[in-house]
Parts: structure tokens; sequence; C-alpha cells
């Protein structure tokens, strides 16, 4: 951080998605005449972007990071910005402009899209802020920010029945987490003492035979986790969700929502509870992620082989995913050495995870766009209309399956070595196994692009028009997954060197 | 220099995939020269010096600092040695003629097809003068992406189920060798301290192994030495993994066959020899008997399937594993003669094997039949071609001054008194035998199509074929003398390679 400037300058990330989002709302209301579904994605895009550079520039900087004095905390301590917090927030902004990018075209004969743009930088303030919490007052209060938006934009196409019954699930399953989630805090505030995260740590090393409280509470908490990262035994409001969601809001829910989920796994199990002093007072949370990683991608993977539906296929895929990322947590050890470089890959496979994962989603808002349908069988041959778009499925289908010459081979890689770094040889193992199968509907996608003929000679006509916004965002999408391979070295370090700080 | 060429064939294949289709071919051919150009350069300023992994001279080296990843660094590492700059030459010179043998063939979404060649042989370049093992492996499986498309959109009726066929059974098989070379990384632990292949060579070749997931560094070795060996045998592929092969080459485009069979084949084999063989040559040795019988079936077995088949391109296809057979042996035996010759039967067989794949095709694109006994009597209509086609042949049947012969010759010196493998002149003289059933199988299919009086059905003239379609297979036959004639312009800088390679293995007695 450049010295003049104050403290607080480092949630300039945080402020101007704020500010993006009320300039937004403001323009809605107060003028209607005058907003545009163009003029309101512009500015969203610029304001993601703006909080996307605000971020790189901080993290290239320095700040928070130990060679410039450590995190800055703000508001008494309840805020602390960090390189992970700036890392995630990076993460973020990336995914709502994509999103917002994409979404001017998917939404371009909606009657009002305008709500929309100011409702997706919302969620992404509250990401923001809440990879920033350091008190679990601020975790519930930014989780509700990031759920509240989050519902309706899921019903966003409320003439739709799907959208507004998929709406209505991830609703009721958000409200019963976040009442379990907030009953684990007061549990862990009544067994600890405090909100802060460093005094739980604190209490959690005198429970005084309060271990049963807190480790209920602790409990409960890893329960509101899993459901914001749709892990098991919280994922099945997700294949409903990201199906009936319109595809634009199912890329954003499931690559940037589900990395604030994991940015609020990584602090509370780093700081809030320390794998060393939640093991000395009986508290193996770390053998419950390691069986819930394991559930996770096995049940996600093994799902997304049998569908039918692209869009349901990439929703369980990834649920499959965040098993990859909760080995992230699960592979932790009291004083290991490899900690920090396992949640720094999980950190880095999340970021190419926000890259590929969301360009596969805009690529099914595209079809959804062109109206081709939405099974295997009617993107049957989609390549011969549309082989740019269709080379950028492939990138993304092949570097969510793993395979070597994409970003998400070295990510899951990383992942892989670091839980067996660490003594975790069977979770890399299950992640192996899971990476295979992956492999066989991943392809399918491609197979169904590129090899597979047209059903009829007429099933291509739908593809009349080359939507710029969705376009760009999904070129934009596949060039990122691929140069983040030669280029991987910068973001696993940064990911490495931030995560270390938390042990 | 390396990173130039590699760098230049990615782009042109960006450049040819934005072209349009009207003249994607020729540009592709245009942009495939220069390549070729880049690696005579290469060849020409190359003095040879030992093997690049066991502590030799490594001519063009360039590498750089990628990411570190567990304290070990992964960096840019390539660069060429005797073994490799052969495979070079030859991918290089065989893609640009698999591009003009595709003119006729090929006749829909050709920007997309001559990108696809030419992206493969971008990553087939990365393959052979990768150093660094993640390098390598980047390169290794990317391979097969544009492998998958070229057989999957422009091959046969059974084109989608040849595609994934390939594509598992690959990529599986790439997944068990990557674990297992995990495994002796792991094993290593602080003795090296990067994926440099040498580096690595180097610390197993000083007893760096240790234990690891409680396995002793002796089993580790022969654990790790397995799963390499298995991954690799369904690339080359060694019976009984060779199943995907026929029909990959079956329904794959006739250029799509001359690379796999020409190029791609010899990946595993030059793996093989890279990881399995030099690095861990005593694990080798201590299999010697069940490598070489493996071997020996592969070359009988090959050959018998061969002789079972009536489609052109199944034959080929199958002669293709009982010839790999013979690499196998000459590797095993782990003598100057069997390395050397092994190495230089791949470039020998990569020519030939291309050669017999084009011929076939230029036959296919005027009778658009593959089976013997639908036609006969092609000699009458195209001369020139079948001309080729039967020389070509005597090629495969090893007539002397014509590369096979070269090949398999130092191959049978090196293994038959080899004193590394036990019953070293049995398995030799069962090896030989090979080559009268390829004779057997190759006079016959000749005799039935090429000769004899014209019969075929067709509702058009079938003439010569056109020279595009010609020429190469003419540049190919040239190229297959003039190894024969004077094997020596590869195998002196193959020897220099291949001798560290023998002198890993201590034989008692």
């Amino acid at each position: 951080m450049v010295n003049t400037l104050p403290p607080v300058a480092a949630l300039l990330p945080v402020f101007l998605l704020a500010f993006t989002g009320l300039a937004l709302l403001l323009v809605d209301t107060i003028s209607p005449d005058a907003r545009s579904n163009t003029s309101m994605a512009v500015g969203g895009a610029l304001g993601s972007l703006a909080a996307l550079a605000a971020s790189v520039w901080l993290v290239v900087s320095g700040t928070g990071s130990g060679d410039t004095g450590g995190a800055i905390t703000l508001f008494a301590e309840a805020i602390k910005v960090d390189t992970m917090a700036l890392f995630f927030t990076a993460i973020f902004a990336s995914v709502t402009a994509l999103v917002v990018v994409a979404a001017h075209d998917y939404f371009h004969d909606h009657e009002s899209p305008a709500a929309f743009y100011s409702l997706v930088v919302f969620a992404a303030t509250g990401m923001a802020l809440l990879a920033a919490a350091n008190s679990l007052a601020v975790v519930f209060v930014a989780l509700e920010m990031v759920s509240l938006p989050s519902y309706v934009l899921v019903a966003y196409l409320k003439r739709d029945r799907g959208s507004v019954e998929a709406g209505l699930k991830y609703f009721l399953v958000g409200a019963l987490s976040s009442a379990i989630f907030l009953f684990g805090i007061s549990l862990v505030y009544a067994s600890t003492g405090s909100l802060l995260f460093s005094g739980v740590a604190e209490g959690i090393g005198s429970l005084d035979g309060l271990a049963g409280v807190a480790g209920i509470g602790i409990v409960m908490i890893v329960g509101g986790v899993a459901f914001k990262t749709a892990s098991v035994p919280f994922h099945f409001w997700a294949p409903e969700a990201y199906e009936g969601a319109p595809a634009p809001v199912s890329a954003f829910l499931s690559s940037a929502s589900k990395a604030a989920g994991f940015v609020v796994a990584f602090r509370l199990f780093t700081e809030a509870f320390p794998v060393g002093a939640s093991l000395a007072a009986g508290i193996d949370w770390v053998l419950a992620f390691g069986i819930l990683a394991a559930v996770t991608m096995t049940l996600g993977n093994f799902a997304a082989a049998v569908q039918e539906e692209v869009k349901r296929m990439l929703a369980y895929s990834s649920i499959g995913h965040a098993g990859y990322v909760l080995i992230g947590v699960a592979a932790l050890s009291a004083g290991g050495s490899a900690n920090g470089a396992v949640m720094g890959a999980a950190m880095a496979h999340l970021l190419v995870y926000g890259f590929m994962n969301t360009g596969a989603f805009l690529f099914v808002a595209m079809a959804e766009r062109w109206g081709v349908g939405r099974t295997f069988e009617d993107y049957a041959g989609l390549a011969r209309r549309a082989p740019v778009a269709s080379t950028a499925m492939a990138v993304f289908m092949f570097s969510l399956a793993g395979l070597p010459p994409f970003a998400g081979f070295f990510s899951k890689y990383f992942l892989f070595m670091g839980a067996i770094d660490n003594g975790f040889l069977w979770l890399a193992a299950v992640g192996a196994v899971n990476s295979v199968v992956s492999l066989y509907y991943y392809s399918r996608v491609v197979k169904a692009l590129w090899l597979d003929d047209p059903a009829s000679s007429s099933a291509l006509d739908a593809i009349d028009v080359r939507p710029t916004g969705l376009y760009a965002a999904v070129v934009f999408a596949a060039v990122a997954t691929v140069l983040l391979l030669p280029g991987f070295e910068p973001v696993i370090e940064t990911a490495e060197a931030a995560a270390s700080a938390l042990f | 220099m390396i990173e130039a060429l590699i760098g230049f064939t990615f782009a042109a294949a960006i450049l040819v995939l934005l072209a349009p289709n009207e003249w994607a071919g020729r540009l592709a051919f245009a942009f495939s020269l220069l390549p070729f150009a880049g690696s005579l350069y290469l060849w020409s300023g190359f003095e040879s010096a030992g093997n690049a992994l066991t502590g030799g001279d490594i001519a063009y080296a360039t590498q750089i600092e990628w990411l570190e990843v567990g304290g070990r660094t992964v960096s840019w590492f390539v660069g060429v040695d005797g073994i490799s700059l052969p495979l070079v030459v030859l991918t290089t010179f065989l893609v640009p003629l698999a591009i003009v043998s595709a003119w006729t063939p090929i006749d829909a979404r050709q920007s997309q097809f001559y990108g696809l060649m030419l992206f493969m042989e971008a990553n087939l370049l990365g393959v052979f003068t990768a150093l660094d093992f993640f390098l390598w492996f980047v390169f290794w499986e990317a391979v097969l992406v544009p492998m998958y498309f070229l057989i999957g959109i422009w091959g046969g009726p059974r084109r989608k189920y040849a595609a994934i066929k390939f594509f598992v059974y690959t990529n599986a098989a790439s997944l068990l060798m990557f674990i297992g070379f995990m495994s002796l990384t792991f094993a290593l632990g602080d003795s090296v301290s990067s994926f440099a292949l040498p580096e690595i060579t180097g610390a197993i070749a000083d007893g760096g192994l240790g234990s690891f997931a409680g396995l002793a560094p002796e089993t580790l070795a022969t654990a790790a030495f397995l799963a390499m060996f298995l991954g690799f045998a369904v690339k080359v592929p060694i019976v009984p993994f060779h199943t995907w092969l026929p029909d990959a080459h079956v329904e794959a485009p006739t250029p799509v066959s001359v690379l796999l069979a020409g190029v791609l084949l010899k990946m595993g084999t030059y793996a093989l020899l890279r990881f399995n063989f030099t690095m861990l040559p005593e694990q080798a040795s201590a299999l010697a008997i069940p490598i070489a019988a493996i071997a020996v079936i592969s070359v009988i077995y090959g050959a018998m399937l061969a002789l079972a088949q009536k489609d052109l391109k199944r034959i080929v296809a199958y002669s293709s594993v009982s010839s790999m057979g013979y690499v196998i042996l000459g590797l095993i035996v782990f003598t100057e003669y069997g390395v050397g010759g092994a190495t230089f039967q791949m470039v020998a067989h990569g020519l030939i094997s291309g050669l017999m794949f084009m011929a076939v095709g230029v036959i296919y694109n005027a009778t658009h039949t593959r089976m013997v006994g639908d036609m006969s009597g092609m000699a009458d209509r195209m001369p020139v071609a079948v001309g080729i086609l039967v020389a070509g042949a005597f090629g495969y049947m090893g007539l002397p001054l014509m590369a096979g012969f070269a090949g398999e010759f130092f191959i049978f010196v090196g293994s038959f008194a080899a004193p590394a493998l036990p019953y070293a002149p049995l398995f030799t003289a069962l090896a030989m035998f090979g080559i009268v059933v390829v004779a057997g199988y190759l006079l016959s299919a000749m005799q039935s199509t090429l000769f004899g009086p014209f019969e075929l059905e067709t509702d058009y003239e079938v003439g010569p074929a056109p020279f595009h379609d010609v020429a190469p297979l003419a540049v190919l036959l040239v190229a297959i003398i003039v190894l024969g004639v004077a094997p020596d312009i590869f195998f002196e800088m193959i020897r220099d390679a291949a001798v560290p390679v023998v002198e890993g293995v201590t034989v008692d007695g």
C-alpha cells in the first residue's frame, strides 16, 4: 500500500462495487426512461472492471501482505484486508464482469433488465466484503448480502415457471441454512465468548467443558458453508437452481458464489478454528471435511455422468469441483508443512474455475439465446455454424476435466500434490479417479458439438445471430483459460503466499 | 531456435484456422515447409555428443524457469540429442507430405483440418524436444486433442467410435504413466530440485530413490517401471494393448493415418527409450525376458493379424504393430546396435508406413474401396502410384538398400548376441520369422489387387492419380532409399546417443 493513502483505501474494490451497484439502482429508480439495457450493462461492466483493476493493483503493491506490515484491520478488527481477501475479490470481479457483459445479450428482449445489473453487482459487493470479514457477525451479514440478491436473480425470469420454481427452492434451502449457520455462530459465541476470529481461536484453546457446544456450533457452521459452496449434504438446491435460473445467473452462482463460500471456509478454519487448537479440544473437523470432500466430488461427478441436459450436467460438475476445492481445507494438518501449498492450490483452482466454469455456463447462455435446446443431442453439430464459440467450449470442457494443455490441469495437479505432501494420499487418489470419470461427460459435450451431425438440416438455422457481448465474454474466458497455463506462476505464487500467511 | 520452430508452427496453425477453406491446404503446405527447413538447419549445425539424459551435450538447449511446485522447479527446457533430432526431422518432413496428400480426399472444413494438422505438428515437435517432465507431458497430452478431432470429424463411417476409443485408451494410459513417474519423483525426495529429465535420470542413477507410500525403493522402481511401461505400451502399441490402433487407422483419413503411424506411434517408443530404458535400466534388464517375449509376440501376432485382413489399410495398420515389436526387441537387448537400430527403425518405419498409407489412400481416392477382393489390376490404370507402392512394400519386407533393411539389420545384429538378454539368439530367430510372414501378406495382397487384368465396378473411368497425389509418394521413396544406402547420416548420431543408455546396464559375467 502506498503510504500516503489511509488504511481504509484497502477496501477500494468493495467501495467501487458498492458504488456501482448504488449508481445503477439510482439511475433505474430516478429516471426509468433514461435506463437502457446497454448503458446499464456498460456501467456494471466498467464498475466491476474497475474493482478488478483495483484489487489486482492492491495485490501487486503488496497491500496487506507480510512484506508490507501484514494484514490491514479496520472497524475494530471486524474487517481484515490481506492478500487472500484481495485475491478472492479479483475472482469475484472478473466473474461479475464476464456475466454482466454476457447478460447484455441474454436479456436483450427482457422487459426490465436494469435491476439485474444492480443485483449482480450488489451480490458481488457482499462477496468482496465476505472475503475481508474478520468477525462472525460480518460473515453473517455479508453472507446474507450475497444470498438475498441471489434468490431474486435465480427467479429473474418471472414469467418462466422453471426460473420461479428454482428461485423458491433456492430461497427455502438458503433460509434454512442461514438459520443453521446463525445458530452455529451463536453456539460458538456462547462457548468462546467472542465473535472476532482471533477471539474465537483463543476461546477454542480454553473451552472448559464447553467443547461439545463449540463442536456442535462448528458442525452447524460447516453446514452453512456447505450450502454456499454447493457441497454435500446441502447441495440439493444447486442442480435445480442452476438449471432453472437464467444461464448468466447460473454462471455467477456456480463460480463467484461458490468461491465466496470457500473464502469463508478458508478463513474460519484457519483463523477462528485453527486445526491444531480444534484437534486439541477434541473437535476433528479435518476428518469431517475429508469425508465431505470425497463424497461431494464422487457424488457430483457420477451424477453429472448420467445427465441428459448440458446445463444440469454443468450443475453437477460444479458440485464435483466443490469437492476438489474442499481438499484445500480437508488436507490441512496441525503444523503441516504443505498447509499453505494445498490451500493456495485450492484458491488457484477457484480462480481458474472462475474462468472455465463461467465460460461454460455462458456458452449455455448463448445456446439458450439461440434457442437450440438443452440436451446433448440438441447441441449436435453446433461447431459447423459457430466454430469460434465451440472451440471455446471445447477448451472449457477439456480444462474442467483437467487435461494438460489447459490451466485446469495445473490447478488440479497442485491441489492433489499439496494433499499428498501433507499426507492425504487417499484424498488425492479419490480426486484423480473422479477426474478420470469427469473426462467422460465433459467429452460428451465436445463430441456433440464437433463430431455429431445435426439432427436435421434445419436444426442449425436457429443460429441466426452473433451476440457480441456473449461472444466476447466466452472468447475472453477461453483465452484466459489457455493463458493461465503458461501464466500460472504468478497466480499460484500469490495464492500460496496468501494462504501461508494464515498459518 | 527450437522455441522459434514450435512457436512458428503454432502461429501457422492459427493463421490456417482463420484462412478461407479454398486455399487453406496450399497455405498450410507453404507454412509447413518452414519447420522442415528449420529442422534441417538444426541438423546441419548438430554435432553429436552423447545422450541428453545421461549428461551428454544437449544441442540448442534453452532452459527458462516456469513455476515451482513442492520445492521443485518446472521449466521450459528444450533441446535435442542424437535420438531426438532424427525424430524431429522425421516429423517436419512427413507433415508437409501428409498435407499435400490431403488435398484430394479432404473436401470439407479444410481450414480446420489443416490448422489442426499444424497444431499437432507443433505439439509433436514439443514432445520430441522437451526435456522437462511437465513440459513434455503437456505436449504429450496436447497431441491427443487435435488427433481426436482429426479422426472424429474427417474419418470414415465409424469415426466417432474410433476417435473416442483412441482418446479414452491413450488418456487412461497417460494417467497410469503419470502416476508411475510421479511416484518416482516423490521417492527421489530432496535429491532433485526440478523436473528436468537429465537431473532426474542422474539422481536415479546415483541411487537417490528413497521409499514412498510404504514401498521400498526397489519395489517402487519396479512398480513405476511397470506403470510407465503399460502407459507407453498402449501408445506404441504392443500386443495386447493394440486394439485401438486398427480402428483409429481404418477410420482416420489417409493423411492422418500417415502421421498416426509415421510419428505418433514413435512417441510411444521414444518415451519408452527415454523413460523406461534410460532412467530405469536395471528394472528393464531385470524384466528382459518378459519384455522380449512381448516384443516377439507383437512381431508374430501383428503379422498374423495382418495376414488375416482384407482391408488394405488394416493390413498396413497391423503390420505397424509387428514393426513396433522389432523396436521393442532392439531396445530391451541393451546393445549399441540394438538400441541404435531400434531408434533408426523408428525413423525408417515412419517413412515406410507413411508411404504405404499414402499409397493405399491414393488408390482409395480413385476406387473408393480398400478391400482386397474388390479390385484387381490397378497397375494398369495407375502405373506410377502402384510402382511406388510396390517399391515401398519391398522396403517393408526389408529389401537391402532400403531404410527398413538397415533398421532391422541393426536390430538383429544387436540382439543376436546380446549379453543382457538370456536366450537372445532364440528371441532373435523367432522375430526374424516375422519377416517371412510380412512378405507373405504383402505379396499376396499386392498380387490380387495390383496385378492381373483390371477389374473394378465403377460408373466412372479410373485413371492415373493426379501429380500432387503421387509426388509425396515419390519423395518418400527417395528418402527411404537414401536412408537405406547411407544409414550413417542418422545412425552415427543415434549411436552416439545410444551408447550411454547401453552403459547403464551392467551385465554379470
